[in-house]
C-alpha cells in the first residue's frame, strides 16, 4: 500500500500521480473511472492508497453517477475521465449541475492536446460554460496536486461538481511534488429532500436562477483566487494571459513579458484581466486549444490578439509562441542554429503485437476485402485499418461498430449492395457502450456479423480491469460476465453465436466466410486473452525452415512484427509474370507460438523450433 | 569525448554549479514502443532530483506501447519552465535504436552529444516491402557532420546474460555527458531494480559500468 510517512514531504510524480496524491489526501472515499489516455493513471495509482475505494466504471457516465452517488451521501468523490469520455457523461453532468453536490465532487477531465492516442481533439473548458462549473487548470504535477486539494474545498463551500482540465502535459510531466497526509474529513450525511435532488421540472425549474447567482458568486471567487498568479515581467509590449501548460512555455518563450496565469479559468475573472490589460500594450492569449478566453475578452470590450496569429489545434509549444511573440512585434526570428535537415527515415507506426490475438481476424478480412464492409470500434484493434490489412472503413467513437453497421447495412447501394457488413469491437467497448448497438440490430432485425475480440483486457490503454476479466481494479477476484450468454440474453439466435480461437487461423476464416452470408445478426466471440497481460501463456517459439521457404510472403499478410524479411528476391511465372519473394524468419525473442501464421504458409515452412534453436535467443533485425 | 559533446558534463577539474542557478540541460531519449525507454527517462529524472535540480520529464505515450515512435523528453536545471524540448535545443540525444537516432536528430542544437546504440530494429512495414531501412544509419549521421558515440548495447548485454540490460548499458554510456554525476545515476539504476528485480540489481550494475567504461 502506497503511505506517505511522517518525514516524506516530496516526491517526483508524474501529473496523473498527483492528482491521485491529491485525492488521496482529500479524504475521498470513493473514486471512479473508465480508462482513457491521458487519463489512466489517475485511478490506477489511486488503488495503491489505503482508505479510499478506487472502483473502474463500466463506462464514463457510470463512473461519473457512481461518483454523485457517494457525493449525495456526504462524502468527497472523485471521478477521472478523457475528453471523449465527458461526452459520454455529460448526461448527468448537465442535470447534477443543477442539483449541485453534497459532499465535494471533483472531476478530472484530461484533453488529448495534440492527439497522440485520441479520435479528436476537443476542449473540454466548454463543458464548464456548459454546465455552468468551475473550472481549474493546473499547469503542471505540483498545481495538480494543489488544485485537485482546492477543487474538494471550492466544490463543499459552493456546492458544485468543480472540473479539473488536465492535459496530456499535465498528465504525463513528471515534476516534484510537495506531499502531505490525508485529512479527515467528516462526512455530512445524506440529506433527505426530494425537491433538491429529484429532477422533475418542478423541482428543477426554480433551479435555474440559482444557478445564474451561483455563477456570481464564483466568478467574484475567481476574481481574487490565489489560483490565479501573476508575473510581473520587465517588458511591457506583449502581456501574456494564458492557461495550463501553455503558461509555462509562454514563460520560457516570452521571458520578459508580463504574465497573468489563469488557474481558476472559469468563471472568467475579466476585471482582473482588465486590470493587468491596463499595464501592457498588447494582450496576447494563450490557451489551449478553442479561442474561450479570447472570445469572452472581446466580448466584454477587449482588444486582444490570439488565435489570430496562434494555430487552431495542437500544443501551443515554445517554439510557437516565440513566434508569436515575434510576430505582434513585428520583428523576423533568426532562423534557428539547428541543424539537419530531416533525413527521410522510414515511417514507425504502432503495430499489433507479436501474437496479439487481433491479428488472425484482421487477416481473415483482409482476404475477405472485396465482399465487406467493416465497421471498427475504439481499441488496439483500430490498427486493423492500417497495414499489412487496411481491413477497417469506419471508426467513430466508443461503440459506433455496431450501430452505424446497422446503418451502413441498410443503406448500402450501388457498388456495395452485395457486400457483408462487419462490425468489430474489442471486450471492453463492447461493455462499455456496445451492449445498446447489438441490442439495436436483434431489435431491429439487422444483417450485420459482429465480432467480439474479447481480449479480456482494456488493452490500448494498458491492459486495465473491467467486468468481463474477472477482477477488479485492485486484481482481486470479481464477478465475470459472460460475454456468450449476455449476447445471447440480448437476442441474437443461439445458432448464430460462435466462440472461436483466434489462433486456429483457417477455422476462424471459414467461421467469418460462412456468418456473413446468413442473413441475420451473427455475434463471433474470440477468445485469446492480450499478450502484454499476465493471463497470456506463450507458447514455445516457432522457425522458418529455410530450405523450404518459397519467399511466398503470404505470412507478411498476418501482421505479426516477429516475422522478419531475411532476402528479397523475384520469380518469373509462367505466364512472364515477375514476382517478388521475400523469404522471411521468425525472430524467436519476440514469436510466442501462436500458429496464427501457419496457416497462411504456402509451403508449410513454419514448424515448431528443434532443441538446437531454441538456446540461442535473438532480439531484432 | 570532443569539446562540442562535453558542453553539458561536469569536468571533475570546476566546481560544481549550484543546482539551483544551473542553466537548463536537455536530454531527449529516443526509441520505440515497448524498449524501455520511458523508463530510462525516468531513472534520469530521479537522479536529477537526488542532485537537487528542477527536473521536467515527459513523453507522448498512449500508442506509443505498440511498437511505434517513443521520445522522451528530460529537462534538468536551476528552474524548468516548459515541459518539452523545444526543437534544436536538446543537448543530450541518447538513441536506443539506430534508426530512431537519425529521425530525432533534427530535434538537437549544433555541438550537441550524441550516444548511439548500435542496435537496429526493422518494423512490420519494412518487412512488408512498404519502406526500406537505411543502409547504415550511424554512418548517415556522421555523414551529416555529427560526432556519434556509438554503443555496442546489444552485445555488451548478450555478453552479460540479458538483453534487458540494453538500455543500462546505455545509461552507463551516456553518464560522463550529464549535469549528474555518473555514480548518482547508477545509484539509481541499481536501486529502482533492487525494488523491482532484485536479482537484477547487480548485473545493471555491471551493465552500467560495462557502458561506462567504453572508449570514447
Amino acid at each position: 500500500m502506497n503511505a506517505v510517512t511522517d518525514t516524506e514531504t516530496r516526491r517526483l510524480l508524474s501529473g496523473n500521480e498527483a492528482v491521485a496524491q491529491a485525492v488521496w489526501e482529500a479524504g475521498v472515499t470513493l473514486a471512479s473511472a473508465y480508462p482513457g489516455t491521458p487519463s489512466t493513471e489517475i485511478l490506477e495509482v489511486l488503488g495503491t492508497y489505503p482508505d479510499v475505494t478506487a472502483q473502474w466504471g463500466v463506462n464514463e457516465k457510470v463512473a461519473l453517477e457512481v461518483a454523485i452517488g457517494a457525493a449525495l451521501a456526504g462524502t468527497r468523490a472523485f471521478c477521472a475521465m478523457k475528453h471523449v469520455g465527458m461526452n459520454v457523461a455529460a448526461d448527468a453532468l448537465m442535470s447534477q449541475t443543477l442539483a449541485g453536490v453534497n459532499g465535494g465532487l471533483v472531476i478530472a477531465v484530461a484533453d488529448d492536446v495534440g492527439l497522440s492516442s485520441s479520435q479528436n481533439e476537443q476542449d473540454s473548458r466548454y463543458w464548464g460554460r456548459f454546465a455552468h462549473l468551475p473550472v481549474l487548470e493546473p499547469a503542471d504535477a505540483q498545481e495538480a496536486h494543489a488544485f485537485t486539494l482546492a477543487a474538494f474545498e471550492l466544490s463543499e463551500r459552493f456546492l458544485v461538481p468543480v472540473l479539473l482540465r488536465l492535459t496530456t502535459r499535465v498528465c504525463h510531466v513528471k515534476t516534484l511534488v510537495e506531499i502531505g497526509q490525508r485529512q479527515t474529513i467528516e462526512p455530512r450525511g445524506f440529506i433527505r429532500d426530494s425537491r433538491r435532488w429529484v429532477m422533475l421540472p418542478g423541482n428543477a425549474r426554480p433551479m435555474i436562477p440559482a444557478q445564474f447567482k451561483r455563477d456570481d458568486a464564483l466568478r467574484a471567487e475567481a476574481e481574487t483566487s490565489p489560483l490565479t498568479t501573476e508575473w510581473k515581467g520587465t517588458n511591457a509590449r506583449i502581456g501574456v494571459v494564458a492557461s495550463g501548460p501553455a503558461a509555462l512555455s509562454a514563460r520560457e518563450a516570452l521571458p520578459d513579458a508580463p504574465l497573468l496565469k489563469l488557474g481558476f479559468s472559469h468563471p472568467l475573472p475579466v476585471e482582473r484581466i482588465k486590470a493587468f490589460a491596463a499595464g501592457v500594450e498588447t494582450v496576447l492569449v494563450v490557451e489551449e486549444t478553442e479561442p474561450l478566453v479570447e472570445q469572452e475578452l472581446r466580448a466584454a470590450g477587449m482588444a486582444v490578439t490570439g488565435k489570430d496569429i496562434l494555430p487552431r489545434n495542437g500544443e501551443l509549444s515554445v517554439a510557437v509562441l516565440r513566434q508569436a511573440g515575434a510576430t505582434v512585434r513585428g520583428e523576423t526570428l533568426p532562423v534557428p542554429a539547428a541543424t539537419t535537415a530531416p533525413a527521410d527515415v522510414f515511417p514507425r507506426p504502432p503495430t499489433m503485437c507479436p501474437g496479439c490475438p487481433h491479428l488472425s481476424p484482421f487477416y481473415c478480412l483482409s482476404r475477405l476485402r472485396n465482399s465487406v464492409l467493416v465497421s471498427g470500434d475504439i481499441g488496439c484493434y483500430t490498427l486493423g485499418a492500417g497495414q499489412p490489412w487496411n481491413a477497417m472503413d469506419t471508426c467513430t467513437c466508443m461503440g459506433a461498430s455496431l450501430t452505424l453497421a446497422n446503418g451502413l447495412a441498410l443503406a448500402k447501394h450501388g457498388d456495395d449492395a452485395n457486400k457483408a457488413v462487419v462490425a468489430v469491437i474489442g471486450d471492453s467497448t463492447f461493455l462499455h457502450m456496445g451492449m445498446q448497438g447489438l441490442l439495436n440490430l436483434v431489435y431491429n432485425r439487422a444483417n450485420v456479423t459482429v465480432m467480439i475480440l474479447d481480449n479480456r483486457s482494456v488493452g490500448m490503454t494498458g491492459g486495465q480491469e473491467h467486468p468481463g476479466t474477472g477482477r477488479d481494479l485492485y486484481g482481486n477476484d470479481a464477478p465475470r460476465v459472460d460475454l456468450e450468454a449476455l449476447v445471447k440474453a440480448l437476442g441474437v439466435k443461439p445458432e448464430r453465436v460462435h466462440v472461436a480461437d483466434p489462433y486456429q487461423l483457417p477455422e476462424l476464416f471459414k467461421l467469418i466466410r460462412t456468418e456473413i452470408q446468413v442473413p441475420d445478426v451473427s455475434v463471433i466471440l474470440t477468445n485469446q486473452p492480450c499478450v502484454l497481460t499476465d493471463r497470456h501463456k506463450a507458447h514455445p517459439a516457432l522457425m522458418v525452415d529455410e530450405d523450404k521457404c518459397t519467399g511466398c510472403g503470404n505470412c507478411l499478410a498476418v501482421g505479426c512484427p516477429a516475422i522478419q524479411v531475411v532476402r528479397r528476391g523475384e520469380r518469373v511465372t509462367a505466364s512472364g509474370e515477375v514476382k517478388a519473394l521475400s523469404f522471411v524468419r521468425i525472430d524467436s525473442a519476440f514469436c510466442t507460438g501462436c500458429n496464427a501464421c501457419v496457416g497462411p504458409c504456402g509451403p508449410k515452412c513454419i514448424v515448431p523450433q528443434g532443441p538446437a534453436e531454441t538456446a540461442g535467443q535473438a532480439v531484432g533485425g | 569525448m570532443s569539446a562540442s559533446a562535453s558542453a553539458t558534463a561536469r569536468q571533475t577539474d570546476e566546481p560544481a554549479l549550484s543546482p539551483a542557478l544551473a542553466p537548463v540541460t536537455n536530454i531527449l531519449l529516443c526509441g520505440i514502443g515497448g524498449q524501455g525507454v520511458l523508463t530510462a527517462a525516468e531513472l534520469l529524472a530521479a537522479a536529477a532530483v537526488v542532485e537537487g535540480f528542477d527536473v521536467k520529464k515527459t513523453e507522448v505515450a498512449g500508442m506509443a506501447q505498440r511498437g511505434g515512435v517513443v521520445t522522451s523528453h528530460v529537462r534538468m536545471g536551476g528552474r524548468v519552465l516548459a515541459p518539452a524540448i523545444p526543437p534544436g535545443e536538446a543537448d543530450v540525444l541518447i538513441g536506443f535504436e539506430a534508426a530512431e537516432a537519425l529521425r530525432a536528430v533534427t530535434q538537437v542544437r549544433k555541438g550537441a552529444a550524441l550516444v548511439v546504440s548500435d542496435l537496429q530494429i526493422r518494423p512490420p512495414v519494412v518487412h512488408q516491402g512498404l519502406f526500406t531501412y537505411p543502409d547504415d544509419p550511424i554512418g548517415a549521421l556522421r555523414a551529416q557532420g555529427w560526432k556519434v558515440r556509438v554503443v555496442p548495447a546489444r552485445a555488451i548485454a548478450e555478453r552479460l546474460g540479458t538483453l534487458k540490460l540494453m538500455n543500462t548499458v546505455m545509461l552507463g554510456a551516456v553518464s560522463d555527458l550529464l549535469p549528474v554525476p555518473a555514480d548518482v545515476l547508477r545509484a539509481q539504476v541499481v536501486e529502482a531494480f533492487r525494488v523491482r528485480k532484485p536479482a537484477l540489481a547487480e548485473l545493471n550494475g555491471r551493465a552500467f559500468d560495462e557502458g561506462r567504461a567504453l572508449p570514447h
